[in-house]
């Protein structure tokens, strides 16, 4: 399950980075769900299936699937991916990377090395807690969505 | 709500109709198939069916073609060549005798305009090859040994034209030639 | 090596006859749409055509792999690639018999949505790389199909979840030894047959790849063995969506103890891809936008409705 962890961490961390990196925006969507995906292995090698399958489900497979839905509109060709290139010259990253790699070291150093300590939390348990303790969140969230789908309906609506 | 209803209706309507198209379609399980099992089970052809073309010989069991040339005039796609020559007693006959199936359309015109009901159309239709070139069928390939649709025909039995063993005026219907120098009528 | 859960041997034979089976379907359609079109179907290739498959992956194999010059081929080439691990991942989940499976994953039935919505994803790069306004519009009518066809299928499973009170299918055929979950779920059912055709999108629902409207809809660009999987893959996503009915509403692997349990599950199985192809065979293609507001003005709330019946009668009974 560790060499589940870092695995699934370094592929989201090696994808995250090439989507920042990529001048075709089909391609950097690519790495983002990739991404998203290592994200949901490195949940599941922390012993929580129910929350990687729900990433891989409405992040990797819902939301994406609309982000692409929006590019696919959107015309893009090649003029915009030279607009890409001319904002990411090497002086604009180069002092927040060298900034970035600093913090990234002093976080890494104070690490602690032990072993992961993998707690399998099934269905049950995630929604025990959710319709337990925590049932007031659920229900305000539950709310804001009514909320943006009302909207979303009214905005939809033609007149 | 009122849209609601009106879609369960509007489901109910079409639901049922697609059932019972499921189970129609179903049955035809059991129906016999319309398929023709084509090179065991051949298909009724007709006698009047325009396919393979053919030369034909008349009764005599001399050639028909007389070369006049009307088939290949009257061939839209102009896939017939054919060259007149003569034998020695004068009569007429093609040299080479050519059709181009992969051009022939079997439209029969080449059968209509033939004077002489050499050129007939049959039943076959099987003349696939692998190689265009064996398309182009010679004279031999395409003279027959018999009369094909039409028995009775005979041109030079009926024509005014000289040939061995036929002199003028002993054609079938044929009076004998006027003698332009006799005075009697 | 021994034939239990998750080894390699059953891995290998799961995998085989998985493939074979989506390959031999190409055939089983052709001959059954024949014989309801009375006709024959192909019946030359080998003992009743039974090697046409054979002969179809043969040429197949050898055609032409032509990737379009203005196409973009990072996502071209991955597309096809996609939609083929996403449903043979799927098949993990799958509890074929007692014993035989790939794993006994506590949430499978999540898995398996989860799958599903990533197939979206073959679909619509495919129609984005190829570049081609056929192919943009197979791929923008499939991804909205998916997305919200993917709703309904996982709230109307969502019944058969209650009842079993477990997410695990291995555990969903155990609770259905009592009787099976399509008397309880009928509602259920149905729906679920309706998204589960919407997400393969097998006809009548194959809107993305309408022949007579938008050529081959999202796979319009594609040749040789890139288009030979987005094929296979669509008889992959029906093999799936019918064993996926098989375990959550027939009792996947129960039956009379006359025959051993796979070959009730096969038989059942077979059962709904033949359903499949009679649909196929029978029903015309709605409009794109009648199969949108049906979706979602009938569907979702029926099935909405059918999740909150189901478990009102669970707490009653408790």
């Amino acid at each position: 399950m560790s060499f589940l962890f870092y695995a699934g961490g370094v592929v989201a961390l090696i994808s995250t980075l090439l989507v920042i990196l990529q001048t075709n925006v089909v391609h950097a969507l690519i790495y983002l769900v990739l991404s998203l995906l290592a994200v949901a292995v490195v949940f599941f090698s922390l012993g929580a299936p129910f929350v990687a399958l729900l990433e891989a489900i409405v992040y990797a497979g819902a939301i994406m699937v609309l982000f692409l839905f929006v590019v696919m509109m959107l015309n893009l060709g090649q003029t915009t991916r030279e607009q890409e290139k001319a904002w990411l010259p090497t002086k604009v990253w180069f002092v927040p990377v060298v900034l970035a790699t600093i913090l990234l070291i002093g976080l890494l150093s104070s690490f602690p090395v032990n072993s992961i300590e993998v707690a399998e939390v099934g269905v049950m348990e995630v929604s025990g807690l959710l319709f337990g303790p925590y049932v007031l969140a659920v229900e305000l969230a539950s709310f804001l969505l009514l909320a943006g789908l009302i909207s979303a309906y009214h905005l939809a609506k033609s007149r | 709500m009122a849209t609601f209803f009106k879609l369960v209706l509007l489901v109910k309507d079409t639901l049922i109709s697609q059932v019972v198209s499921l189970w129609k379609v179903f049955m035809h399980l059991f129906v016999e198939t319309d398929t023709v099992q084509y090179p065991e089970q051949q298909p009724h052809m007709f006698s009047r069916w325009r396919g393979r073309i053919i030369l034909t010989r008349d009764p005599d069991g001399e050639e028909r073609c007389v070369a006049c040339n009307l088939c290949a005039v009257a061939c839209p796609v102009d896939c017939i060549a054919l060259q007149k020559t003569e034998t020695e007693e004068g009569r007429w006959y093609p040299d080479f005798f050519r059709i181009n199936f992969s051009r022939c359309i079997m439209c029969g015109f080449c059968e209509e305009a033939c004077p002489t009901n050499a050129i007939q159309l049959t039943p076959d239709f099987e003349m696939a090859e692998y190689k265009r070139q064996d398309m182009v069928w010679e004279k031999e390939d395409l003279l027959i040994n018999g009369t094909g649709k039409y028995h009775e025909t005979n041109f030079y039995r009926i024509a005014g034209k000289a040939i061995p063993g036929k002199d003028k005026g002993e054609a079938r219907n044929e009076l004998p030639p006027v003698d332009t120098r006799s005075l009697l009528p | 090596m021994t034939w239990e859960i998750g080894s390699g041997l059953s891995i290998g034979a799961i995998l085989l006859v998985v493939i074979v089976t989506a390959a031999m379907l190409i055939w089983v359609e052709r001959r059954l749409l024949g014989f309801w079109q009375d006709r024959l179907g192909p019946n030359r290739v080998g003992p009743f055509g039974l090697l046409q498959v054979v002969a179809d992956m043969i040429k197949i194999f050898t055609k032409e792999d032509w990737i379009p010059p203005f196409a973009d081929r990072f996502s071209f080439v991955l597309a096809p690639t996609i939609i083929m691990i996403v449903i043979l991942m799927s098949f993990s989940v799958i509890p074929f018999a007692p014993g035989l499976g790939v794993v006994d994953s506590n949430v499978g039935i999540l898995f398996v949505l989860a799958m599903a919505s990533l197939g979206a994803y073959s679909v619509m790069l495919g129609g984005l790389a190829s570049d081609n306004k056929y192919a943009l519009l197979g791929s923008l009518r499939a991804a909205a199909q998916m997305v919200s066809y993917e709703v309904f299928m996982g709230v109307s499973l969502l019944g058969v979840v209650a009842l079993a009170g477990s997410f695990n299918l291995r555990e969903i055929v155990i609770a259905q030894e009592g009787g099976w979950y399509v008397i309880p779920q009928f509602v259920g059912f149905v729906i679920f047959l309706i998204a589960g055709i919407a997400e393969s999108h097998r006809l009548p629902f194959d809107i993305p790849e309408a022949e007579q409207e938008i050529c081959a809809g999202y796979h319009t660009e594609y040749s040789g063995m890139k288009f030979g999987m987005f094929f296979v893959g669509e008889y992959l996503g029906l093999v799936l969506i019918s064993s996926l009915i098989t375990v959550l509403f027939f009792g996947g692997w129960n039956g009379p103890a006359l025959l051993p349990p796979i070959v009730w599950f096969s038989a059942k199985a077979f059962f709904f891809i033949a359903f499949f192809i009679l649909l196929r065979a029978a029903i015309p293609r709605p409009r794109y936008d009648q199969l949108m507001s049906y979706g979602w003005l009938f569907l979702l709330p029926l099935s909405l409705v059918n999740l909150l019946v189901t478990g009102a009668v669970i707490l009653m009974q408790i």
